[in-house]
This record gives structure tokens, sequence and C-alpha cells, in this order.
């Protein structure tokens, strides 16, 4: 098995975060913005992978390690937010839906 | 054995007040009195024995028991000791004795009372402060009784709380006392300082042996002396005394003659050789002793309450002792309290008895013509009246008194610089005293219990009460045979067993000198009798200020005058009702409070001014902070795909440029 | 193995578990007193362990009787140490003595909060016995601060009626001055670190390092200043009235009982004994001082109307007496100062139940609402008239041996300081008698008398505290023979120094 040249996989990297960067700008629905962020993260933590293999470092992985229970935390902290809104009574996914933040 | 029975003359009625005090008013009312009487009784019956004792077979030193360590200190040890030598063995049997007949009579006086427990608890708690003051050995745990006795003082002046009055007298008592117990705390740390122990006897060996310079020794005598002024009642401290009428009758008699203000005597009784050494304070004592006994005898002149008037009557006899201790022959000071005890207390029990039976009037020119309705009570009061007045031969308070005018006769008042004031100076005045002593007691008598009947005559008085009353009698008539003139019977029992080393001179009294001590209280009977007492006396009616040649003796004008009392409320209390003008608030509390109140206001001024400032700055700048902001909030308009697409542009933005730089 | 951080961390370890377990409580309404039954227990378990520990055999012969030392922050030099000596055994007992009555009389009342009051309270207990007991001084610091919010917290939520303003007054003089401690102590430290090159906060080793004298005087008054303000000195004493006065009984009984002993401590064993001869030099100002507070505190005690403020501004005065006894330069003003310490304590201690009591029954403080309580509350009357007679300085019981032993010791150095501190005697009559002829012995009126007196089992606790002061006043000897405290240079045995490392 050969290893996935660094530059092929920075590439990935780079279309994988575009992705979900562009699913974030595009979708309105907080599930696929949520499931976005998470294509983002493991973008991220694919360069610390193809870093890592490149030399020869642990860090690289224990980084994904790390970026893997960052993302699975993010995961959870957003569904709560949202099973929060339904308990608030707005069953919404809409993320235009919720602005009181606006200046 | 006398090692086992000294503890316990004071630990009976200790014991005593514990139980009734922790009773807390759970005991009947009709035992608190029965026990307070049998404690005090058993401490007198103690203290009998001991006399029995030492008596029979005198010991060589005196006995001396020291109970524990209380502190001790480097180069300073106090301890709580005994010990019983003739001067505290005379205190106890007249503390006890005298104690045990008030007792007794006040089983019977308070029995209607709701709340004995406290009284007869605060009364042998007196009881067993004043022994433990006259048994101590060492001069810091004759302060636990100095101040124990000032503590039950207070307790009993002001035992009928209820009335506002009371209580202001008992503090005013307490107060005037322990502004003198300030002073003897410092005379006792000076001493302490100096010869580093406060035991008696080590004390006055200190002093003989020419350990203390003159100087301190003079600040020490003067220090004791203001203590035992102030408890004496003595010029200055003189006004709480009468005002201490507010306890329950036989508190008074307690206070006046066995416990409390014998304590002044007793101090410097027990401290002669050190005020010896100091004869300017010696001087200083007898002729604060003569003015107290003048003033004080004229001040009773002019009273219209009956128990005033024998108030006023015991600082006048506190005077002569005084004036005794002053001369030195501080056995007669002694003899002449001894015999004081015996009459005063006869004099208070009977008054008490008086005012009970004519429903609590005190004023004496609302009675009158009470000899037929109680002939037992006149006739104690006129032996207690007669011993006070020391008539010729049949009473105690002749021989006492005689005693001392005729040592002040003979003795010299060094006043330094090498002047000396002649005894017979204080002599002549001493005798004016007691020639006024007979006038106002004889006044009293016969205001109260001749002429016609002003008042209703209520009860009978309980066979209770006027045991105690014989037996005062008795020893008021009784008591001075121990010790004689030489002019009559060479008797000196008492300053022999007092102090066997140093006999009192008696042999070059003129017989004259007696004669006229006799003729003096028979005179002022004479004039009693002219002015209030015959068929048709010159003064019948209550003082008010009226014309005519008596007006002097009569009570508005003189107490005008005198104002008894005077001196030392402007001394103490006037001072400290402008002390509390002044100190109504916390100085530097306020002082902090108004500073946080100025920073306060400071940083608001601050705020205001910056407000300001920047409004005026920023008027122009303003609108277009205003519109720039409109604008860029326009940007936030709460949806989160918006800021990440502005925070993705950012990054590229960011990158871009880091990349073409 | 030594029971001294067990004595430390047992109360707020069972006021934690009072806190929890008070949370978990099914219906608030009707408060079983499972908060106020744990604090009993952790006290009686406390009380237990000193036992252990007073009758235990001292480790080594020295006048220190036990030591525990742990590393805490090696880089810093800074250990967890312990170490008792008598004048904190003693002050300890003192604390105990005093919180078991009140968690016995007063915490019961609390109903808002239970839980929290008892953590709080017992929090308050742990900071104090670690003071009395901590050599390490970053550790004392941190104590000091520890005993200082929780009393901040218990004043605020359960005091009075003016609580926000004495809660704010409390914490800010105590706070500030804490501040210039903590620079005094780093201060010190760095100073040892400079002379000697190497870093500790070990009280036995820093009381070895040469201090020129300039810088020896300030460090003395930077120590000096917060344990001022604690005592309380005037004119520093402005927060202690109102602290007193508004917060609720128990806490007035721990400020007055115990927290104001621990700027005494703190004076003994900080300005004393590591500062031996700048305090020399400082003694006459801080013995006139001393004799101002006697003055000023009896005589603004004079003027109250308020019972508990009567009692804060006595306060003021009795610890003159401790300041000028400590600074008298003597053995014997140093014990008459410990003795004082502890007679106070528990006069004053006793006071503020029984105010607090009152209060209870009747809410008033006002001197002159109240009256005639003899005829209705006999045995607690008693009482209070027993403790306001101690507080006067009666002769046998425990004030008068403290105060005659500072006036002994103050009398050789200044003459005319110690007649005007006798003066403080007459003054204290004034309010004493005040006090009870105000309330006990006094004409009935217009707030309506209690019907019933107190209980029998509260008359006992107050009566064991008479017994207690009965026997400081007449036999005053074994408590002056075992609370001296011993200098530093002394440490010997075990516990000493484990500094080996540079």
């Amino acid at each position: 098995m050969t290893a996935l040249p660094p530059g092929d996989a920075l590439l990935l990297a780079v279309i994988l975060f575009s992705t979900g960067l562009a699913g974030i700008l595009i979708r309105r629905n907080l599930l696929f913005m949520l499931m976005s962020i998470d294509i983002m993260l493991n973008a991220a933590a694919l360069v610390f992978i193809a870093a890592g293999a490149k030399w020869h470092d642990a860090t690289g992985q224990v980084m994904f390690l790390m970026i893997l229970a960052l993302a699975a935390t993010e995961t959870a902290a957003g569904l709560a937010i949202i099973l929060r809104l339904h308990a608030r009574g707005r069953p919404s996914l809409d993320a235009d839906t919720g602005n009181l933040l606006r200046g | 054995m006398t090692e086992l029975l000294l503890p316990l003359t004071v630990l009976a009625p200790l014991a005593a007040a514990v139980i009734l005090f922790l009773s807390a008013g759970r005991l009947p009312a009709r035992q608190a009195g029965p026990l307070a009487t049998a404690a005090v009784g058993l401490s007198a019956i103690i203290s009998t024995l001991l006399a029995v004792i030492v008596l029979s077979a005198p010991p060589s030193a005196p006995i001396r028991i020291t109970l524990w360590n209380w502190m001790t200190l480097p180069g300073f040890p106090a301890e709580i000791a005994f010990a019983l030598d003739p001067l505290s063995l005379l205190m106890i049997l007249i503390v006890t004795i005298v104690g045990f007949l008030i007792h007794l009579y006040a089983i019977r006086y308070m029995q209607n009372d709701p709340d004995t427990a406290r009284f007869f608890g605060s009364m042998t708690l007196f009881v067993a402060a004043m022994l433990v003051l006259v048994l101590s050995s060492d001069l810091l745990c004759l302060f636990i009784g100095w101040e124990g006795v000032g503590l039950c003082s207070w307790l009993l002046i002001g035992f009928w709380y209820t009335d506002p009055a009371n209580t202001a007298a008992a503090r005013k008592a307490f107060l005037i006392t322990r502004t003198g117990d300030a002073a003897l705390l410092c005379g006792l740390l000076l001493l302490a300082t100096r010869t580093g122990t406060l035991r008696i006897d080590t004390l006055l060996q200190a002093v003989t042996s020419g350990q203390i310079p003159p100087a301190p020794l003079t600040a020490v005598a003067l220090l004791l002396l203001t203590g035992a002024l102030a408890k004496s009642a003595q010029i200055p401290f003189q006004s709480w005394l009468p005002d201490a009428m507010a306890g329950p009758t036989p508190t008074s008699a307690l206070i006046h003659a066995a416990t409390m203000v014998t304590a002044g005597i007793y101090l410097i009784a027990r401290l002669h050789v050190l005020f010896a050494a100091t004869p300017a304070v010696m001087t200083l004592m007898a002729v604060i002793g003569t003015l107290t006994l003048l003033m004080a005898a004229c001040n009773a002149l002019v009273q219209t309450d009956l128990k005033r008037i024998l108030a006023w009557s015991t600082v006048s006899q506190l005077g002569y002792m005084f004036l005794a201790l002053g001369t030195g022959i501080w056995q007669a000071a002694l003899f002449h309290l001894m015999t004081h005890a015996f009459f005063k207390a006869l004099l208070f029990l009977t008054a008490g008895a008086i005012i009970e039976r004519v429903r609590h009037e005190r004023n004496i020119f609302h009675m009158g013509g009470l000899l037929r309705a109680t002939p037992g009570l006149a006739a104690a009061f006129l032996t207690g009246a007669a011993a006070l007045a020391g008539l010729p031969l049949i009473t105690a308070g002749f021989y006492s008194k005689e005693l001392i005018l005729s040592s002040v006769w003979q003795a010299t008042f060094p006043v330094g610089g090498g002047l000396a004031l002649s005894g017979h100076v204080l002599w002549s005045l001493a005798l004016a005293g007691a020639f006024l002593t007979t006038l106002y007691i004889f006044r009293c008598f016969f205001i109260v219990f001749s002429g016609p009947p002003q008042t209703e005559i209520s009860g009978t008085t309980p066979r209770l009460m006027t045991i105690p009353l014989a037996c005062l009698s008795l020893l008021s008539l009784l008591g001075g045979i121990v010790e004689m003139p030489d002019t009559l019977a060479p008797v000196h029992l008492f300053t022999r067993m007092l102090d066997p080393s140093h006999p009192l001179p008696h042999t070059s009294d003129p017989a004259w000198l007696l004669l006229a001590g006799a003729l003096t209280p028979i005179a002022g009977l004479a004039l009693a009798w002219t002015l209030w007492g015959s068929a048709n006396p010159v003064i019948r009616e209550a003082p008010v200020p009226t014309p005519g040649a008596h007006r002097v003796l009569t009570a508005r004008t003189v107490e005008s005058r005198w104002r008894p009392g005077i001196v030392p409320d402007a001394l103490f209390l006037r001072p400290l009702r402008i002390l509390n003008r002044i100190g109504r608030y916390d100085l530097p509390d306020r002082l902090s409070d108004s500073i946080s109140r100025a920073l306060c206001r400071a940083s608001t001024l601050a705020a205001q001014t910056r407000t300001s400032l920047i409004a005026h700055l920023s008027s122009r700048t303003l609108r277009i902070t205003r519109e720039g902001s409109l604008l860029l909030g326009r940007m936030q308009n709460g949806r989160v795909r918006w800021y990440a697409a502005w925070i993705a542009t950012g990054l590229c933005a960011t990158l871009a440029a880091a990349m073409l730089a | 193995m030594t029971p001294l951080p067990a004595l430390v961390l047992l109360p707020v370890l069972g006021g934690a578990i009072a806190w929890l377990a008070d949370r978990s409580r099914t219906r608030p309404e009707q408060p079983p007193p499972v908060a106020w039954l744990i604090t009993l227990i952790t006290l009686i378990l406390e009380t237990a362990l000193l036992l252990a520990e007073t009758f235990r055999q001292s480790p080594d012969p020295g006048p220190w009787l036990d030591h525990f030392s742990r590393p805490w922050i090696p880089p810093l030099g800074i250990d967890v140490r312990l170490d008792m000596d008598g004048l904190s055994l003693s002050l300890l007992w003192l604390t105990l003595i005093l919180s078991l009555p009140c968690v016995l009389l007063a915490t019961r009342q609390i109903r808002t909060r239970p839980g929290l009051f008892h953590f709080l309270f017992l929090a308050t207990i742990s900071g104090v016995t670690g003071t009395f007991l901590a050599t390490d001084l970053f550790l004392f610091f941190f104590f000091w601060e520890l005993m200082l919010v929780p009393m901040f917290v218990l004043i605020l939520i359960w005091g009075h009626e003016d609580r926000h303003r004495a809660a704010m007054k409390f914490f800010l003089f105590t706070q500030g001055s804490g501040l210039l401690l903590l620079l005094s102590i780093l201060g010190l430290a760095i100073t040892h670190f400079r002379e000697t090159g190497f870093l500790t906060f070990n009280y036995f080793t820093l009381a070895a390092t040469p201090l020129s004298p300039a810088l020896s005087m300030v460090l003395m008054l930077g120590f000096f200043i917060p344990f001022a303000v604690k005592l309380p000195v005037i004119p520093v004493h402005v927060w202690l009235p109102d602290a007193h006065t508004q917060a609720p009984t128990a806490a007035s009984v721990l400020l007055a009982g115990i927290l104001l002993k621990t700027g005494g401590y703190g004076m003994i064993r900080f300005n004393i004994m590591l500062f031996p001869e700048a305090a020399a030099h400082f003694a006459p100002v801080a013995l006139s001082l001393g004799v101002a507070g006697i003055l000023y505190g009896a005589w603004m005690s004079c003027q109250q109307n308020d019972i508990k403020r009567l009692i804060a501004y006595s306060s003021i005065s009795h610890l003159g007496f401790v300041l000028t006894g400590i600074f008298s330069g003597s053995q014997a003003g140093m014990q008459g100062a410990i003795i004082q310490m502890l007679a106070h304590g528990l006069s004053t201690g006793a006071l503020f139940l029984i105010a607090g009591s009152l209060q209870d029954r009747m809410h008033t403080r006002d001197m002159t609402r109240i009256g005639g309580l003899w005829a209705t509350m006999p045995r607690l009357s008693g009482a209070g008239v027993f403790f306001a007679v101690a507080s006067l300085g009666m002769p046998g019981l425990g004030n008068f041996a403290g105060e005659f032993l500072v006036l002994f010791a103050t009398w050789r150095v200044s003459p005319p300081l110690a007649i005007l501190a006798a003066t403080g005697l007459v003054l204290a009559a004034i309010y004493a008698l005040k006090l009870v002829n105000g309330i006990f012995l006094a004409p009935a009126a217009p707030a309506p008398s209690p019907t019933k007196d107190v209980p029998t089992p509260q008359i006992a606790i107050l009566g064991s505290l008479m017994i207690f002061l009965v026997i400081l006043g007449l036999y005053p000897r074994p408590f002056i023979a075992a609370s001296a405290p011993s200098p530093p240079s002394v440490v010997t045995g075990k516990g000493e120094p484990n500094h080996a490392h540079p």
C-alpha cells in the first residue's frame, strides 16, 4: 500500500473544507449545518494526519483524536440546542429564524 | 482544726448564695430566708468557735492558710490565702454575728416579697465577700472581697428595680465606690512593682525596713486612702451612702453596720504600719474625718426622712473612725466600729419596723406619738439613740467615742515643713460633732415618738423581728465594757486583745476631759428636749422655710446651703454627662462614613464631568459614528450563516494578504 | 500520624456534607434539622480529635506540641505546614467551646437555606483553625482569607436590617488590610531569597532572616495593620460595631469570640516573634493605641442603646487590654493578654448569645423598649447579669485575671498609661450596669415581654460557660502555663527543617 502523497491529501482536504463551508453558507437547515461543520473539522483532521505521515510523527494522530472528540462535543452541543428550541416551543430547524443577537 | 474551720466561715454563706442564685425563683420564698440565715448563723458559730480556740490559747503567730496559688508571675506570687489574727477575728465576729441578726430579722421583713431568693442570695454573698475581705492575707485576694461587696451593694440597693430611682441610686453607689477601687488597684500595682509581693505581712516588713522610698510610699498611701474614703463614704465621696437608702431596710443595716462601709476602716487599720510611715497622709485622714463628721452631722440635723437621718449619722460616725485612724489609734477606730455596728444595726432595724407599722411612711414629721402604740420599738430606738449619742456610762458608744476623743486631745498632727496641727483643734471640733450627734438623733426620737399621733398605726411587730432587736439592744448597752478609761476602771481587754504588744497610753488623761466627753451628750439631749421634746416644743412643724430664730435648723434653707453630695455630683456625674453628650457618635466611624460619602460624591462628579466633556467633544464626531455604526450594524443581522460567511471571507482575505505580501 | 490536618479539614468537609444533605431534602417547608445535626456531629468529632490531640504524647520534648508538613507548591517553597504550641491549642479550645453553644443555641432557628448557612459557619471555623495552626506564611494567608469570605456571606444573607452596609464595611476593611499582609509576607520571603538564595515561606526559616532595622520596621507594620484591623485597634475599629450588630447571632458570637482573637494571635505569633526589636521600638505607639482603645471603646459603649452595639463597643475596650498586654514587652503582659482573650471570648460570646435569644423572642435590640426581664425570665436574666459583671472586670472572674496581669505589666513600663487603663475599669462599670439596669433589672418597657423563660438545656450551656469563666478567674495558673506561645527558634524534632533542598 503506497502512501497518499501529501499534496493529494491537502487537495482532498481543501475540497472537503470548501464543501463544508459551502454547506454552512447555503443550507438553512441546522442539521445540515452541523454536518457541514463536521466535514470541515474532518478536513482539518485530514491535514494533521497527512502531516503526521509525512514527518513520521505521532502528534498528528493525537491531534486527530482530539479533533474527533471536539467534533463529538460540538455535535452534541448543537443537537442539544436544537432539542432545547423544540422544548421552548419553537420547533424549527431554520437557522435564520433565530436572530436575537442582531445588533 | 482552725485550718479547717477558717475556710468554712466563708464557704457557708458562699454556698448558700450559690444555691439561692441557682434556684432562680424555684425555691419557695419561705425557704430562702431560713436557708440564708442558717448559713450565716453557721458562719457565726464557727467564728465564735475560732474565737474561743484562739483566745484560750493565743498562738505565737497569726494562723495562715494558703488555699491555692492564684497567679504566679516572675517575682510576684499572688495567693488565695486567709490569715487569722486578732484584727480579722474581731471583724469576722462582728460581720457574722451582726449579719446573722440582720438575716434573722429579714426573714419576716421580706416575707411578702416575690423575689426573696435574689434578696437573700445577694445578702449572703455580701457577707461572704466581706469575710473574704477581712480574712485575706494577700491584698489582691482582699481586692476580690473589696469589689465583691461593691457588687452586692449594687444588687441590693437596686433590689426593687421597678423604680428607676432605685437602680440609679445603686449605680451611683457602685460607680463612686469603683472610682475608689480603681485608685486602690493603682496603689496595689505600685506596691506590687515596688516590693514584688502583695502578701500583707511581707509587705509591711518591706515598709518598716524602708524598702520603699518616701515619695512612692506617700503615693501608695494616698491611693489606698482614696479607695478607703470612697468605700466608707467620706468627703468627697459621701453622696452615695444617703442615696443607698433606696434598698430594703435590712440591706441598709448590713451596709451600714457590718459590711461595706467598714471595709475602708478595716483596710487602713490592717495597713496601719504603712500609714504610720506617712505622717502627712495621716493628718489628711484625720482632717477629712473631722470635716466629714461635722458636715454629715449638720446634714442629719435637717433631714426629714428617717432613714436618711440614720444614713448621714453613719457617715458622721465613720468620720470619727477616720479621725481615730488619722491619729494613729487604730484600735480605738475598731472599738468604735464594733459598738457602731451594734447600735447602727439596731437603729436601722428598729426604723424598718417602725416604717412598716406606719404604712411605709418615712417622713418623721408625718409620724409622732408612737411611744404609746409601740413601746417596745421606742425602747429599742431609745437604746440605739443613746448609744449613738454616747450617753455616759450606760451605753457602749460612750466608751468608744471617749477613747477616740481623749487620744485626739493628746495627739499632734504634722502638716509638713515643721508645722503641726494641734490635737486640741480637732478635739474641739469632734466634741462639737458629738453635741450635734445627740441633737439630731434625739430630734428624730422626739419627733417620731412624742407629741400627738399623726398617722394610723397598724399591725404588730412579729417575734422573729423583735428578737434581733433585743439582742442588739443588749450589745449596744453592754458592748463597751470591754474597754474603759483608766479614770473609771482599768479595763483594757479590747486593745490588749487586738495588739498585745502596743497597749494604748491611758495614763495621762485628765479627768475633766472625760467629764467634757460625758457632759456634751447630756447637754445635747437637754437642748433636743427643749426644742422638740417637751410638752410645748419649740419646733413641731415640718421644716418649711419659716421666719424666726430656729430658721437655721429647718431643712430647706440648710439643705440648699449644704446641698449634700453636690461636690461628687459635680466631680463625677457632670463630666460624665458632658462626655456623654460629646460621645454620642463614634468619631472615626463618622469620619470613615463622611470620607466614603465624599468619595462617592467625587466619583459621581467625575462621572458627570466626563460625560459632559465627551458629549461636547464628540458632538461633531457623533453623527459620523452613528452613521457608520448603523452601516456596520446592518451586518449584525443575527443570522449564523452570514456570520460564517464573513468569517470565511475574512479568512480568505487574511490568507490572500499574507500570501501576496 | 498527627491529627492536625484532620482538625483543619474536618469542619469544612462536614459543612459540605451538611449542605448536600440539606439540598437533597424533599420537602423544604418543614425543615428537619439535617444540616444542624450534621454540623453538631462534626463539631463533636472535632472536639474528640482535639481531645486526642491534647492528651497525646508530644513527639518531641520542646514547647511545640505537634508538627505536620507536606510540600504544596515546591517550586515556590510553599508547604502545607501546620504546627501547634500551647497558644494555638488554647485558642482552638476556645473556638470549640464557643462554636458548640453557637450551634446548640443559635443556628437551629435559621429557616432560609440552612444548609448553606451551616456550610459557611463550618467553613469559617475551618479557616480559623487553619489560621491558628498554619506556620507556612502563604498557607496562613490562605486561611486568613478563607475565614473572611464565609463570614462576609453570613452577614450579607442572614444579617439584620442594615446588613449590606455592614457586610461591605467588614469586607473592605479586612480585605484591604489583608492585601497589606500578603505584601509583607512576599516582602519577607523575597528578602530571605535575596539573602540566602532559596525561596521559602516557612515561618521558622524566615524567623532567622537578617533584616535591616528600617526594613524590619516596615514589614512589622505591614503585619501589624491587618492584625490591628482584625483585633480591632482604634482608629481602624470602624467595621466592628456594624458587623457585630448586623450579623446573625451565631456569626456575632464567632466574630467576637474567635475571629477577633486571630488578630491578637497574629500579633503574638508574627509581630512579636518575627520582629522583636521592631516591635519593641513600636511598643510605645501600640501601648498608647491600646489604652486609647480601652477608654474609647468603654466610652462609646456607654452611649449605646442597642444591646448588640453596646457589647460590640465593650469588645473594643477589652481588646485594648489585649493589645496593651502584647506590646508591654514582658511575660506577664503576654500571659495577661492571652487570658484576656480567652475570658473575653467566653464572656462576650455568651452576652451575644443572650442578646440573640432576646432578639429572637422580642424582635428588637433597643434597650429603651426592653425591660423588666427578671420578672419573666429570671434564669436568662441571671446569666445576663453574671456575664455583664464578668465583663466589668469583677475579681474572681476571668476578665479580671487578664486585666490585672496586663495592668501589672503596663505599670512597669509606664504608670500613667496604667492609671488611664485602670480608669477604663470605671467606665466598664458604667456600661455593664447600664446593660443590666437597662433590660434585666429594669422597669417593664413597651416591648411585650416573653412569658416563658429559656429552656433548661440552654441555661445549662450558659452555665458551663460561667463555670469556665470562674475557673479562669480563680485558678488561671494552668491556663497561663499551658497557653504560653513558643518562640520560633526552639523548634526541634522530626517536624523540623525539611528544607534540605537548596
